[in-house]
């Protein structure tokens, strides 16, 4: 169904943290964090409020320069000293925690903004969408249920819709590695369950990262779960065994 | 929101290069106003009623510029979200380099009578020309640095900027400081640009006399051409998916940057576009008005930009050259019938606008229009089918 096939070798790291640290004014927002994904993976970190979930993504996508440690994409390519745009155009796409579409701008516009291809001004001037473009972005469209909604502003739409709006520029995008913060944040229980759907099908053929709150979310999701906490991460392996895990039980319940 | 920079009931189409009726309205109006005027001043009796005199004509050819001006502000402030508060340092620039190529042409009818110099020069008693006026008595190279000199300085000034991420109201006073800062050096007579006085006395462009009413007379339908030509490339690029990126820039830039968009880039070339349009209705304007000085540069001036595009509404491109006119015909008039209240009435404006209209005339009035026949539903208009709809 979804287009963007990537071929995926077995064993591939995608992302690699190795002892990663961030500080805002004294506070260690990432505490020496290592982490790494695999090609293909989709998963899943959870943690209390403050974990440095978000941080994280920060440091992944360029926003936020880590005061020491690597940040390595591909096995290579170390993402410390690139910006947004630049780690962007790599194939790294990410989600934001509130959903953030072009509200101005018609379904139609966000998807089209966020199509892959060249992003220089000048191209952009003289732009014309090719017939292939134009089936792939009805097809995404489709994809995330708004194909009615095609030619309204954005800013019009629900705000399930415009998460998903979100998720289908992340598809149109094709990245090899998404990241997506709190995708079931504020949505109804029957939009929760349709976004986890949505993202397994991303995660066949994407690598996938979702930082979560909503357990029943994750346990939809069904994969390998990252425990973070204080800036490094507590406990690692499937929701069941880390929920049973003693210091988890402690951070979440505070015991 | 605002029909063209923000999607309306109508689609996405209404983004496309002539859709809307405001679009439509400014293309014949500039057009008419283009013809009109030169031809009723050259064709009718003086004492007709659409006669255009000398002095309208001055207005009219004067608020053209201004209109230039403003759309070449509603480009980055209302599509881009790039607030300038130095957009008259570009105006002034773009005078400047056509003022230069004027006082080239005065020659020998100079007061001192000096082939070489130009009078302030010889006042101040400089032997030769400084290098940076050389060429300006050609008038293809003149034209050429009107454009150039401002797209210059707003390239470096947009380069250094940008890059660096200054945004929001910082930039404002940044692009503030820049413009006082030229006002200061353009006061110095060691300059080479006249200082206090300015650039004055011009005789002649292209070999027309400019006291002469047909050559007003070409320039206002000049000034009216150029403002076509602007308006219709600024169309063209807010109805591009250039133009959807600045907008997605205005909304949201840290999300465009995700996407992979270099903001930086995008700011940079609309920035360094509107200072060239800027600096052409300032080129425009020196001839008509016959005086380009360092006053030019004030700050309060190009805040005044600012406030004609806000009254005629931003993100419209047509709604700046409408607030344009609107503002500055209620300065003409008042700073004639009551001189010291005109800043007071300029700030009640902007207030006004603020408070009661923030979408400026051209966005509140058709939403004026819509809500009436609401009250009254019979309508015995309805009862005609009206062509093409």
């Amino acid at each position: 169904m979804l287009v963007g096939k990537q071929d995926f070798r077995d064993g591939d790291t995608i992302l690699y943290l190795d002892g990663v640290s961030v500080s805002f004014d004294g506070f260690k927002a990432l505490n020496s964090l290592s982490f790494y994904a695999k090609a293909g993976e989709l998963r899943a970190i959870i943690g209390p409020n403050g974990a440095g979930k978000t941080t994280m993504m920060d440091v992944v996508t360029g926003k936020t320069r880590p005061d020491e440690g690597a940040v390595v994409y591909k096995d290579s390519i170390d993402l410390t000293r690139m910006d947004e745009a630049h780690i962007a155009n790599l194939g790294i796409g990410r989600k934001f925690q509130k959903p953030t579409v072009f509200e101005s701008h018609t379904a139609y516009h966000n998807l089209e903004l966020a199509l892959a291809g060249d992003r220089k001004p000048l191209s952009a001037l003289f732009f014309k969408p090719r017939g292939e473009e134009l089936d792939r972005i009805d097809e995404v469209l489709e994809i995330i249920s708004l194909t009615e909604q095609r030619d309204r502003p954005a800013g019009e739409l629900s705000h399930g819709q415009k998460q998903w709006l979100e998720i289908g520029m992340l598809l149109m995008q094709s990245p090899e590695l998404l990241l997506v913060d709190e995708p079931a944040a504020g949505m109804t229980d029957a939009e929760t369950e349709q976004t986890a759907i949505l993202l397994k099908e991303i995660a066949k053929d994407h690598s996938v990262v979702v930082v979560e709150h909503d357990m029943e979310f994750v346990r939809a999701l069904d994969t390998r779960v990252t425990v973070l906490h204080e800036g490094s991460v507590l406990a690692e392996g499937s929701l069941d065994n880390v929920q049973n895990d003693e210091r988890v039980i402690e951070v979440y319940l505070g015991r | 929101m605002p029909v063209n920079a923000h999607g309306n009931a109508q689609g996405p189409m209404s983004m496309r290069l002539l859709s809307s009726t405001g679009s439509k309205l400014t293309v014949f109006g500039l057009l008419a106003l283009a013809l009109m005027v030169p031809l009723t001043h050259a064709l009718l009796p003086a004492s007709s009623p659409f006669y255009a005199s000398a002095y309208t004509m001055g207005l009219v050819g004067k608020y053209l510029c201004y209109a230039l001006l403003a759309l070449s502000v509603d480009l980055i402030w209302g599509f881009c979200g790039i607030l300038s508060l130095g957009h008259g340092a570009f105006f002034a620039l773009g005078g400047y380099a056509m003022g230069m190529h004027l006082m080239r042409q005065i020659g020998e009818r100079g007061v001192y009578g000096n082939a070489n110099l130009p009078d302030f020069m010889v006042f101040l008693d400089w032997k030769e020309l400084p290098w940076y006026w050389y060429g300006f008595d050609n008038f293809g190279f003149a034209m050429l640095m009107v454009a150039a000199v401002p797209g210059l300085l707003a390239f470096v000034f947009g380069w250094l900027t940008f890059r660096s991420r200054v945004t929001g109201v910082y930039l404002s006073i940044i692009s503030q400081a820049m413009t006082f800062a030229m006002l200061l050096a353009f006061f110095r007579n060691d300059m080479g640009f006249g200082g206090n006085n300015g650039l004055t006395d011009f005789k002649e462009l292209l070999g027309y006399n400019l006291q002469s009413d047909g050559t007003r007379a070409g320039l206002v339908a000049a000034s009216a051409m150029a403002l076509l030509g602007g308006y219709l490339l600024c169309r063209f690029i807010v109805a591009s998916k250039f133009g959807r990126v600045l907008v997605a820039i205005r909304d949201a830039e840290s999300r465009t940057r995700f996407l992979g968009y270099r903001v930086e880039m995008y700011k940079l070339v609309v920035f360094v576009v509107s200072a060239m349009l800027a600096g052409i209705a300032g080129a425009l304007f020196v001839p008509q008005v016959g005086i380009i000085n360092p006053g030019e540069f004030s700050p309060a001036n190009s805040i005044e930009i600012v406030i004609w595009v806000a009254v005629g509404g931003r993100g419209y491109l047509h709604g700046a050259i409408l607030g344009a006119f609107a503002v500055n015909y209620t300065k003409t008039y008042f700073t004639g019938a009551l001189p010291e209240a005109w800043l007071f009435i300029l700030g009640g404006m902007f207030i006004a606008v603020t408070l009661f209209m923030p979408k400026g005339i051209v966005g509140t009035v058709p939403d004026v229009l819509k809500w009436r026949p609401k009250r009254k539903p019979a309508q015995p208009l309805a009862a005609h089918p009206v062509p093409g709809e």
